[in-house]
């Protein structure tokens, strides 16, 4: 609603950004900046005073609409119409004639789609698990630790890389020379200094996969370790000082008091990491294009959609992606229906 | 018993995170192994992105013909990388300073927007008792998963034939939000539906009605929570390359940094021994946010979430 | 609105040491009052138009980008269009974006005529304007005007061109050896067989690099159109482009097997980087570089590859580095080259689209940006001698050469489904070793939309 209006008005100030004029685009910049902000305060800030000073019949449901209607408009306009849409698309080819499962069979029947659907499964297995044991174990290592701060910005730090500059970081990892050469890539390098082989980790499938897993690990585990941490830090001490009374080694203590009171977290954790992988293509896209029997759905939508204008495939695919995603979304609802409960 | 606990360390948000508690009590449950296990993580995550750092100093025949370690060997450094990056190549490059510039203008209202609707939407789907809220957030919460590649079409359209805005920075904020209000309300929700329900009754009792609620007792039981979400959606807005693309028109007036050191590469990946230089350029600014707020991760994200 | 003593200076600079440049009248007398001293004579043509803003979109980024500006500096000061380039790598991908969503730039350089088609058939192309079809009437071939035209209406102008099928080599070496440039097919695989001779753990006679991110597989597909080209002639390659000639065909295997008989040799592959399988994950970019170091002697690419020389190596026939078109199978069949070339459609109606169109397809606009170096065109108004490097000048003389048959590069014209796709993943899996010959040839086929 009101929200909509706001950028419509900034809009005319951006075609007059000088070119060439650095200074002056610089200001013209801040100006819209400034403005944007201000005009989001203000709207937003409006909306909430007025549902605050709402008569008092129906000011229950004016303040809900206030406060969810914003971004519900948002959501409905950007994402709700656009997944109809392409769950419409899914049963159309390219010239838009509804074609009922034509594109799914197509899917299923295509030994190259087969496999990506088979590697998007890897992923999934692999990504959220490792990340998230990996970030648990690192957070729980360095807890309360002499430089944890700077132990933590560093497995931080990828989670600050774009995929793209990713990308470029693991090719001077993979990198393949033959025998015989200078080796560029670390990987090989450390293979030939143990007197072994070089290899093409990005080429002989099916191990090339995990060598493209690692990478997305390595991006995410940042993220668990992060919120783990927190998680951590949020465990009640006499809780753990009564299992260490109790006679409880570290171990124990980790397992019978710190995972269930984290468990919320890990929850989370494990969903947004999910859910991240299943979007991903990047990675993938940069690294072998999808050669080398590693494309993952993602991937394949964009190649189909953008590449080849077959829209139809392409958003069958999306499709696809969503299916797997709701048995995560169907265990989060049951966690958060037995949290009412407690509550 | 816990939760109260947890609150009270919430409800005064404690920079240093060691509540006074934690500090008495400073038990380590780690060992000598762990402690050699974490800084083995720690190593062979920063291998890598070290590796690129010694390459982004390097001539671009060294970087092709031999491993970042020979550096040790055989020392040369130049600046000459991060000179083309900044200052060569015409017309163009003159305008990083844009382009940075862009990308800031960006990146701000598109952390900040999605957090503030995020939280009034996460504060009703976990306080406010209405028909339908638990399939509503359902709903949200499945929306992450509608890839941003099909969205962005519809939402184009939308831009250029309805609001007439596409290839401004008001575009790219919106865009940003939408995209990123799933998983922040999801994430935000998780945080605020953790408060005791005590404390909402107490001040319910007292005769606040929502909007007071939420000003002066969820917003600032949040702060951890905002601002640690806050981060993470302005580094995924900083390193996106496929919004910008769309919605930002791709000129100087408008574009973000990534979008330019992606044409930095060339046609057909020429003068790729600029990369390094580049992403390590791209790379300084969400570095700077992480440390200056990282004191919030500390006592952050989830601490209120301790039940199961 | 516009800093013109900025863009004045930064033109000067970039185009300082290119010499022979029609555009130094101007450069040198940088003035901040305007446009007096300009001469506008060349451009009154397009008349004059009040703030009126055009955007070129396209996938050239880079230094080329800036030189594509640049070539249009005048055009914008003479008839105050201001022309908005728009250069961005996903550009391809984008358009489809863009132009469903009703966003479309007014313009774009679009790379390959596949893509054009595609367009076409969509609906978001719109005809050029008779002051383009004039242009391309005078200055192109028929063949030209031909890969713009669809279903008989013309569309778009070409731009720039690239000619493919260029072997380099080190002329220091070939003297030093005692090699000769090799006139036909089997002069070559002779040579290349006197070469291995010299293998060592490094040395091989050639070197390939299929590397090119999601577009890997492309040099490939170079190769074998070169041999198609040769060993069943244009009018067989012609059928081929159309679809009528399939893949799993007596002469598109025989090209195959042309190609294969060196790039899958492990005797003949791959110079500096190691084996046959190394060919895929070395990029196009590196492909050639060995021959500089001395760990292989040949080289297949197009003449954009020159840019991929490291700076101070020079190309010259008595140069570092030097290079010959891909020689015949039958030494009586006539010369004939394959190559590339960019296309400007129109997406939105306007007189300063049209203008801006217009210019991009005359004889001007060639010079210029020729001139400021790198590129080329097949433009006929164009003055080779205004090129910036031998090789440029050698391929305007081939591209202009009334006796050469033109193929333009059959995977650009392909259905996309096969062109950008099947094809390039088809020979990935032919080096890889992951499919034989056969198994490629009826995979491509299956693909066809």
């Amino acid at each position: 609603m009101s929200m909509m209006m706001m950028p419509g008005m900034l809009a005319g100030a951006v075609p007059f950004a000088a070119r060439g004029d650095f200074w002056g685009a610089l200001w013209e910049k801040f100006g819209v900046f400034a403005i944007g902000l201000v005009a989001f305060i203000a709207v937003v800030g409006l909306v909430l005073f007025l549902a605050d000073r709402a008569p008092k019949r129906g000011r229950d449901f004016l303040q809900l609409l206030a406060f969810v209607a914003p971004a519900m408009i948002l959501l409905a306009v950007g994402l709700i119409y656009p997944a109809v849409r392409t769950t419409y698309l899914a049963f159309t080819n390219r010239t838009g004639e509804f074609i009922g499962i034509d594109n799914f069979v197509w899917m299923f029947t295509q030994p190259d789609i087969v496999t990506t659907l088979g590697n998007t499964l890897l992923w999934v297995a692999l990504v959220p698990t490792i990340s998230t044991v990996v970030g648990l174990a690192y957070a729980v290592f360095i807890d309360k630790s002499r430089g944890e701060k700077v132990l933590k910005s560093l497995v931080f730090m990828p989670m600050a890389i774009s995929f793209v500059g990713a990308g470029i970081i693991w090719r001077f990892v993979y990198e393949y020379r033959a025998t015989g050469f200078e080796q560029i890539g670390l990987l090989n390098q450390v293979l030939v200094w143990l007197g072994l082989e070089p290899q093409q980790f990005l080429i002989n499938s099916p191990w090339n996969n995990l060598f493209l897993i690692i990478v997305m690990v390595w991006i995410q585990t940042g993220f668990a370790m992060v919120l783990l941490s927190a998680a951590i830090k949020g465990v009640p001490i006499e809780r753990l000082e009564a299992a260490r009374l109790d006679g409880a080694n570290a171990w124990q203590q980790f397992t019978n008091v710190t995972i269930p009171e984290i468990r919320g977290s890990l929850v989370v954790v494990v969903t947004t990491i999910t859910i991240a992988t299943l979007k991903v293509f990047d990675i993938v896209r940069t690294m072998t294009g999808g050669n080398f029997d590693t494309s993952v759905i993602a991937n394949e939508m964009y190649t189909q959609a953008f590449n080849r204008g077959e829209f139809g495939q392409g958003s069958a695919l999306a499709l696809v992606l969503f299916i797997m995603v709701l048995p995560i979304v169907i265990y989060n609802v049951r966690v958060m229906r037995k949290q009412k409960e407690i509550r | 018993m816990s939760g109260v606990a947890a609150t009270a360390g919430v409800a005064k948000p404690n920079p240093e995170g060691n509540g006074p508690k934690l500090k008495r009590v400073k038990q380590r449950l780690t060992s000598r192994g762990a402690t050699a296990a974490a800084i083995l993580i720690a190593v062979v995550w920063t291998i890598p992105t070290f590796g690129l750092f010694v390459n982004s100093f390097r001539p671009a025949d060294d970087i092709r013909t031999s491993g970042w370690w020979n550096i040790f060997v055989n020392p040369q450094f130049s600046l000459e990388n991060y000179g083309d990056v900044l200052f060569s190549g015409g017309a163009s490059s003159a305008n990083l300073g844009s382009y940075f510039i862009n990308s800031i203008v960006v990146a701000i209202p598109s952390a900040l927007f999605p957090i503030v609707l995020a939280s009034m939407a996460a504060y009703a789907f976990a306080w406010i008792k209405f028909p339908g809220s638990n399939a509503v957030f359902v709903l949200v919460f499945a929306l992450q998963i509608v890839p941003l590649q099909m969205a962005l079409i519809p939402l184009l359209q939308i831009f250029s034939q309805v609001l007439g805005i596409s290839g401004t920075f008001p575009a790219v904020w919106i865009a940003h939000t939408i995209f990123g209000l799933p998983l922040c309300i999801f994430l935000l929700h998780n945080f605020i539906s953790e408060i005791p329900a005590d404390v909402i009754e107490a001040a319910r009792v007292d005769g606040a009605n929502h909007t007071q609620m939420f000003f002066r007792i969820i917003l600032p039981l949040s702060v951890p929570a905002l601002a640690s979400i806050g981060i993470f959606q302005f580094l995924w807005v900083w390193n996106d390359l496929l919004v910008a693309l769309v919605f930002s028109g791709g000129t100087v007036d408008v574009a973000p940094l990534t979008q330019r050191l992606a044409e930095l590469v060339g046609n057909f990946g020429r003068n790729t021994q600029l990369l390094p230089a580049g992403a390590f350029l791209a790379l300084i600014v969400p570095l700077i946010v992480f440390f200056s707020l990282q004191r919030y991760f500390v006592r952050g994200l989830l601490a209120g979430s301790t039940k199961g | 609105m516009r800093s013109l003593t900025k863009r004045r200076l930064l033109a000067t600079v970039s185009a300082a040491g290119i010499a022979g440049l029609a555009l130094a009248g101007c450069t040198t007398t940088t003035d901040s009052g305007g446009t007096g001293d300009l001469d506008c004579s060349a451009y009154e043509q397009y008349g004059t138009f009040d703030g009126e803003t055009v955007e070129l979109y396209t996938t050239i980024q880079g230094v080329e980008l800036d030189q594509l500006v640049e070539s249009m500096f005048d055009f914008e000061d003479c008839t105050g269009i201001t022309v908005d380039t728009v250069g961005t790598q996903e550009a391809e991908t984008q358009i489809n974006v863009r132009a469903a969503a009703g966003d479309a730039p007014e313009l774009m350089i679009i790379p390959q005529p596949g893509l054009l088609q595609r367009l076409v058939e969509d609906g978001y192309v719109l005809p050029a304007a008779s002051t383009v079809e004039d242009n391309v009437d005078e200055f192109w071939s028929e063949s030209w005007k031909g890969y713009g035209t669809i279903d008989g209406t013309f569309y778009a102008a070409p731009l720039m061109a690239s000619v493919k099928g260029w072997i380099w080599y080190s002329p220091a070496e070939f003297e030093a050896n005692g090699y000769e440039v090799p006139t036909t097919w089997d002069d070559m695989m002779a040579l290349t067989e006197t070469m291995s001779g010299n293998n060592t753990a490094t040395y091989k006679p050639w070197c390939v690099g299929f590397g090119s991110g999601d577009a890997t597989g492309w040099p490939g597909t170079d190769w074998v159109e070169d041999a198609v080209l040769r060993t069943a002639g244009p009018e067989a390659y012609d059928q081929w482009v159309a679809g009528e000639l399939k893949f799993d065909s007596p002469e598109i295997r025989e090209a195959f097997d042309l190609v294969g008989d060196i790039i899958l040799n492990p005797d003949y592959v791959n110079g500096g980087f190691g084996g046959v399988e190394s060919i895929v994950s070395t990029t196009f970019n590196d492909g050639g570089l060995p021959i500089l170091d001395g760990n292989c002697s040949l080289h297949h690419q197009a003449s954009f590859y020159e840019a991929q020389w490291p700076e101070g190596t020079t190309v010259a026939p008595d140069g570092d580095i030097w290079a010959f078109i891909t020689p015949k199978t039958d030494p009586t069949a006539g010369d004939s080259v394959t190559g590339g070339g960019e296309f400007v459609a129109k997406f939105v109606e306007g007189e300063a689209v049209d203008a801006l169109q217009t210019y991009l397809s005359s004889d001007t606009w060639a010079n210029n940006r020729v001139a400021l170096g790198g590129v080329i065109s097949a433009n006929k108004g164009l003055d080779a001698s205004l090129a910036g490097s031998e090789l440029g000048r050698a391929s305007i003389e081939i591209l202009q050469g009334e006796d050469t048959v033109f193929a333009f590069d059959a995977s650009d014209l392909m259905p996309a489904a096969v062109g950008t796709s099947s094809f390039w993943t088809g020979m990935v899996d032919w080096v890889v070793g992951t499919k034989s010959t056969d198994e490629v040839l009826t995979f491509i086929d299956s693909t066809y939309p």
